[in-house]
């Protein structure tokens, strides 16, 4: 029986994956070969998507991106032993894209069958929940703080201290709940997670319950993401099976029970108070702090509030140590960020590395540029409420300081690359839109200030008095940027002055086009 | 195909999650699997059931994007409108897609058949532009492939 892996994730499914297993099936019964496909996650090469990959004795060997059509000439071209074809990429370790990466948090993804507690046993799972059954639960909490993680779902704010606040704060319950709100464009290794390797977040997760000493966790997942909220919910089943879930998680004696809720399409559910709310059954309103989620938080409980990629890194720290993971990064960034490139770039993918190399490598070196071909322009870092960077600032390194001393985010790790047919005025306007359709309404600065700050960007373009209404925009975002509850209208002016003050060329024509 | 309303099978579904904590979102969410939406009718039992005010529970349908309040036609397009989907020309695309179908955004086509909607992002941005038809990912689109991929889906 020969393994032929077939990506299921989304992103594979949305350019064919499916038909193109289909049709490996069929080809493989109509030349009487026996075959095992096998449906993965996704390496996070989305160019090569989909990227079916074929066991071999000497590995597995990598062919994409393959469309249903193309599954005749692979057979012909001996499919079944890695025979040459035009799509053949070799190793997909060895592949350029992903032998530069370090690969602590995605080592599994795209290689492993999500839903085999087997595959994840063989490749390293489990270890980080061994270990943390073998120290005391503040001993984990003291590892996660000194392996120097932070908060991944954009703020950056070290997880450890988080933990050890919840741990000190006495309660008769406590809740771990995770964020899969990935509502930033140009982000989706959350959803990669959850499609490819469900198993690791279960264990961090687990492994924070039994750190800070909650027995109750949630996953609160976007709607967008149906196919990650599906295997999810069946890894969860298979886990609980073998009781890696459970009352007794592997007969310890530690009870850790797991639930997964969807959410129902309010970006602003991913600010972790308004999520709150949400899996209390409210409206997703933002609450105002303090108190803080680690002392009060779901129902009033001390609740460990982290994003997907943060409960996926603790495995590691436990099962390899927090000076390995603190080994790699850069300045006060330890560890590694999954950087996720997306948009017009012509090797879009999930890029796994320490902090510290450049804007301009990450886009230019590893993204190679625009798909258009066209040269980069802008560079939008931390989805719709982060800046866009233009070249002039490509020597940026990528590291949490490194990016707000420059009024950017790294944010959730997403970089979304626009060629020179941008128009920075569009976008600062899409981004006033956004904010304004999916304010949650509380605080005025932003439900107001959003639909203002279209209004003002309407005159902009429109050429009324072009000079006083960027001076009132500016103002408008100060307003915003000090005067909102949460990040949604507080980081809103971001993605807008970061347009009017690198692009200023984009709104300054319009001035001049109106007083002609 | 959402059942058509039911008030008896309405509860049944409140019940099973019922013991749930925070029931309210699974609920609703079942509600709207069953009957294509979450209709003024379910409310007041949603209300009763969780010991909320109807106000309330209004305020909670209509605060979430997904929850409707009359059933979608029997297709459903989601076009990505997110930065990395405008990156790669989905305004454009969009615009066209609308054209060609004769509605606009959140319309339905005048067979009744198919709904378009905007949606902000799908976590497909390295294959965009992308979308979502019944729940089924799209992504490097075009014209072309859309209408493509709406002849399969059977719809004009």
């Amino acid at each position: 029986m020969t393994r032929i892996f077939v990506p299921k994730d989304a992103a594979a499914l949305a350019v064919g994956a499916d038909k193109v297993a289909a049709r490996i099936a069929a080809e493989a019964r109509a030349r009487a070969l026996p075959v095992e496909i096998v449906r993965t996650g996704s390496r996070g090469m989305f160019f090569l998507e989909p990227l079916i990959e074929v066991e071999t004795p000497r590995g597995r060997i990598g062919y994409g991106p393959v469309s249903a059509s193309d599954i005749a000439s692979l057979f012909d071209s001996g499919l079944m032993s890695g025979g040459a074809h035009s799509l053949r990429i070799g190793k997909p370790e060895e592949h350029p894209f992903l032998a530069g990466q370090t690969r602590l948090t995605f080592a599994r993804c795209g290689v492993v069958d999500p839903l085999s507690l087997s595959d994840y046993a063989a490749h390293d799972g489990w270890k980080g929940l061994k270990r943390a059954l073998e120290i005391e639960p503040s001993a984990i909490v003291a590892e996660v703080t000194k392996s120097g993680l932070r908060g991944r779902g954009g703020a950056g704010f070290p997880t450890g201290i988080k933990w050890k606040t919840v741990a000190d704060t006495a309660a008769d319950r406590k809740y771990v709940v995770c964020n899969a709100d990935e509502g930033d464009s140009g982000t989706f290794a959350d959803r990669m997670v959850m499609e490819g390797d469900p198993f690791a977040l279960i264990e961090g997760m687990t492994i924070c319950g039994i750190g800070v000493g909650a027995t109750k966790g949630y996953v609160y997942c976007r709607s967008e993401y149906p196919h990650a909220g599906k295997t999810f919910s069946e890894a969860l089943l298979v886990a609980r099976e073998a009781a890696y879930l459970g009352p007794n998680i592997q007969g310890s004696g530690y009870a850790f029970e797991l639930e997964l809720r969807m959410g129902a399409g309010a970006y602003i559910c991913g600010e972790e108070t308004s999520l709150l709310e949400s899996l209390e059954g409210k409206r997703g309103i933002v609450r105002a702090k303090p108190p803080l989620p680690a002392h009060k938080g779901l129902f009033a409980k001390p609740t460990v509030v982290n994003n997907v990629l943060s409960l996926v890194a603790v495995p590691t720290v436990l099962d390899r140590g927090a000076d390995f993971y603190a080994g790699f990064g850069f300045g006060r960034s330890r560890g590694t960020m999954p950087i996720q490139i997306a948009g017009n770039v012509r090797y879009g993918g999930l890029y796994e590395t320490g902090f510290g190399l450049t804007l301009g490598e990450i886009v230019d070196t590893i993204g190679g540029g625009t798909l258009s071909g066209r040269p980069v322009r802008a560079v939008q870092c931390g989805g719709p409420l982060g800046a866009y960077f233009p070249r002039l600032l490509f020597d940026t390194p990528y590291d949490y300081e490194a990016f707000s001393a420059l009024d950017g985010l790294v944010g959730h790790g997403g970089l979304v690359v626009f060629d020179d047919t941008v128009d920075m005025v569009r976008m600062a306007r899409f981004a006033m839109e956004f904010c304004a359709i999916e304010s949650c309404g509380k605080c005025t600065p932003c439900r107001i200030g959003a639909t203002r700050g279209v209004e003002v960007i309407d005159r902009i373009l429109d050429g009324v008095k072009p000079a006083e209404n960027i001076a009132l925009l500016e103002d408008l975002c100060h307003t915003m940027k000090f005067g909102s509850l949460c990040a949604l209208g507080g980081f809103v002016p971001y993605p807008v002055m970061s347009a009017v003050r690198h692009f200023r060329e984009d709104f300054v024509p319009r001035a001049l086009a109106a007083a002609e | 195909m959402p059942s058509a309303w039911n008030a008896e099978r309405a509860k049944e579904i409140i019940a099973e999650h019922a013991g749930l904590e925070g029931p309210m979102l699974p609920i609703l969410h079942g509600l709207q699997e069953e009957f294509g939406c979450v209709s003024a009718a379910a409310v007041p039992l949603v209300a009763e059931a969780l010991n909320l005010t109807r106000a309330e529970v209004h305020g909670v349908v209509t605060f979430y994007h997904d929850f409707r309040r009359e059933p979608s036609a029997p297709h459903l397009l989601q076009l990505c409108r997110a930065e990395a989907c405008q990156s790669m020309g989905s305004e454009d695309l969009a615009a066209a897609v609308l054209a060609k179908l004769g509605v606009g955004w959140h319309g339905t086509t005048r067979d009744g058949e198919l709904m378009v909607e905007p949606v902000y992002c799908l976590g497909l941005c390295a294959t965009s532009p992308a979308a979502l038809l019944d729940g089924e990912p799209l992504g490097r689109l075009n014209l072309d492939k859309i209408t493509e991929a709406l002849e399969e889906a059977r719809v004009p």
